[in-house]
């Protein structure tokens, strides 16, 4: 095990990079990019082939720190930048991390395309129910009632799950983890990778400093292990009710299906495209035409 | 896309001849989001870069649009998006990004009138500013214009040649007139068209500094996937591409970006004249209203008036040398524009040489006619 992480320390982190990171002490996000090179050691990708990208946001700082093609991409845009890379290069494995707020606020709408259109793309979102990175203030995953620095008389809106969210613009293949079952988290990352298709992990994660504070939750500890109290499994959670299921964390598959791939498709219409152009080439030269190219 | 098909000469559309110019130029990536008078770039492309092994993709929204064209230039392929006014507004948030982060592509806005939804769909130079300083924060750009179906051709190989050599976006501003005319036009034969491609890093992965300065101060630029394995952000950076919030290196990024454009004036700059040589009177313009132009200095000539047309094909950096001389050499210029004067008020800015500068603005959503320009040169 120490091994491992002497490997993934030297082979995968930017040495030359000014550390150290911003993350402040006890944060998520350490544990997510832990979870997430192992993955991509485990699944011995070479990391000329890997992309990650990211959006704004505490999320956004993580391409920086690891040795792959990184983009540190505007607000909530992450995914679009990904879809024109996977376009151009399919070849690549592109990897997209984003934030609760950046990933379903001001980046909403390209999650559900991205996740509609089935293109082949992971992304990654960290849900710590907070802007962390601006002050605490409430995000599209700040829980009704909650206190945040634009809710100090509670939260008046009601929370996004993302992953169930997920399902339903249908991305083929969805899982939550949690940063406290660490190990887990990396399975499910792995998973997502491989899968074919628009696939999405979200990861409940604490930010202790802004969120957890404010909302008497407690510290980074403190928080991390109330997410192992609230855990439940994808099969357990099934045979609950939703009484039961109440302030739970359901983790595992959510969903994995097999959908055509856009960009498979494509190429067929390529093929497609090519095969008119040389029909109508061949038949304008029988009829002594001469063509006239792009 | 053609109809007569005799020795490249063909009866096009202007967006069909950008869509061929674009082409021509190597571009294999468009994503766009529809909207008019901009959407038979769109339609045509969708047919026309799959037959050359390209991709097209329609995005959700124009921010969408955006960010895939600056993907999939990373990735090493020449991309290009259109779009009008309202379309316009959403680049804006990553065309800044492309600037900052120096990645080449190519954005066509095809006028109409504005703000907001304004006026679908009538022609108007009303982005003319808004091209030059429409994202935030201090940024190089280029802004070219067309007037004519040929134009959309040569200006659009331009464009991707000089986005490539500069790592800068480049903004192409066409208008409603000129996307949907069509005109008879000589496409060149492949070998006659110049294309420029980005320089690749010429040194191994361990020794590419992605941002470092040159003499040219435009850095070589690896693709994704290449095994460079370097960073792009959005952020200021140093010549590693990493964040930085050292002063020095904050000031020469800023300095390099916006010198890099100043070093290729010369080359960016492009101007046409027409009757110059001994003009006392003469017209500056560009787009669609650059014909109208043309016929009235022709016209002015048989009835005895001296008088010139200085059109502009790029629009910023603006051409200042090039206006100025001729500034000097003349007692008044008119300056038509469908707009409020977007444009007279940079030609008011470097007019050190007491020129009357005669405004014409035509707002109504219809083309300034030869003779409205015509009346300004015979009576003033």
């Amino acid at each position: 095990m120490l091994e491992r992480a002497e490997i993934i320390r030297k082979e995968y982190l930017r040495h030359d990079k000014k550390f150290p990171h911003v993350w402040c002490p006890g944060c998520g996000n350490g544990i997510v990019m832990g979870a997430l090179l192992r993955g991509i050691h485990v699944l011995n990708l070479s990391k000329d082939e890997v992309v990650l990208a990211s959006g704004i946001g505490c999320s956004g700082r993580m391409p920086t720190y690891v040795d792959f093609n990184t983009i540190h991409t505007t607000h909530g845009r992450a995914l679009t930048f990904s879809t024109g890379i996977k376009l151009a290069k399919p070849e690549l494995t592109v990897i997209t991390v984003m934030g609760d707020g950046d990933a379903t606020a001001i980046g909403g709408n390209h999650f559900i395309h991205a996740a509609r259109r089935n293109i082949d793309l992971t992304a990654i979102i960290i849900n710590n129910s907070t802007y962390g990175m601006t002050g605490g203030q409430y995000s599209p995953t700040t829980p009704f009632g909650s206190q945040s620095t634009t809710s100090i008389y509670g939260h008046v809106e009601h929370a996004f799950s993302i992953a169930e969210l997920a399902v339903t613009a249908g991305a083929s293949f969805v899982a939550r983890g949690t940063v406290y079952h660490a190990t887990h988290l990396e399975e499910m990352i792995q998973k997502a990778i491989k899968a074919k298709g628009f696939s999405v992990v979200e990861v409940i994660s604490n930010c202790h400093v802004q969120h957890g504070r404010r909302n008497k939750l407690g510290g980074a500890v403190e928080m991390i292990t109330s997410f192992k109290k609230n855990a439940v499994t994808v099969g357990k959670a099934a045979k609950m009710s939703p009484e039961e299921l109440e302030g739970k964390i359901t983790i595992g598959v959510l969903t994995n299906v097999k959908k055509p791939l856009s960009t498979e498709q494509y190429q067929r219409v390529i093929a497609e495209a090519r095969q008119n152009v040389e029909k109508n080439a061949s038949e304008k030269e029988k009829n002594g035409i001469k063509r006239y190219e792009e | 896309m053609a109809i007569v098909e005799q020795q490249n000469r063909v009866l096009l559309q202007g967006n069909e001849a950008i869509v061929a110019g674009a082409l021509a130029a190597g571009c294999r990536f468009f994503a766009g989001y529809p909207i008019t008078p901009a959407s038979e770039i769109s339609e045509l492309l969708s047919v026309k870069l799959p037959q050359l092994g390209g991709t097209f993709i329609q995005m959700e929204d124009e921010i969408a649009s955006m960010g895939a064209v600056i993907g999939a230039s990373l990735a090493g392929t020449k991309s290009l998006t259109a779009t009008s006014g309202p379309g316009f507004s959403l680049i804006q948030e990553n065309l800044g990004y492309a600037c900052v982060a120096e990645v080449p592509c190519v954005i066509v806005n095809v006028m109409r009138g504005g703000p907001s939804t304004g006026l679908p769909t009538s022609p108007s130079q009303g982005d003319v500013q808004m091209a030059r300083w429409g994202t935030h924060g201090d940024h190089p750009i280029i802004v070219l214009a067309v007037s004519s179906v040929s134009d959309c051709f040569s200006v659009t190989v331009k464009a991707f040649n000089l986005s490539e050599k500069y790592r800068s976006p480049v903004i192409i501003l066409s208008d409603e007139v000129v996307a949907h005319t069509r005109e008879a036009v000589t496409i060149p034969d492949t070998e006659q068209i110049r294309v420029i491609d980005r320089i690749a890093p010429g040194v191994p992965p361990e020794w590419y500094t992605p941002y470092a300065e040159n003499n040219r101060g435009v850095p070589d630029m690896a693709a994704f996937g290449d095994g460079y394995r370097h960073h792009i952000t959005g952020l200021i950076h140093d010549d590693r591409g990493y964040p930085t919030q050292n002063t020095q290196e904050i000031e020469k990024f800023y300095k390099r970006i916006h010198g890099k454009i100043s070093k290729g004036f010369q080359e960016i700059q492009v101007t046409k004249t027409h009757l110059m040589e001994d003009a006392e009177i003469f017209v500056i313009a560009y787009g669609s209203v650059a014909r109208s132009a043309l016929k009235a200095v022709r016209d002015a000539r048989a009835q005895g008036v001296k008088a010139g047309l200085l059109q502009l094909i790029t629009l910023f950096p603006f051409p200042r040398k090039c206006v100025d001389t001729y500034l000097r050499q003349c007692r008044v210029v008119v300056v038509p524009e469908m707009n409020m004067g977007q444009m007279s008020r940079e030609i008011s800015r470097v007019n050190q040489a007491d020129c009357r500068i005669v405004k014409h603005n035509r707002i109504d959503g219809r083309l300034i006619t030869p003779q409205e320009i015509l009346k300004h040169l015979t009576t003033v």
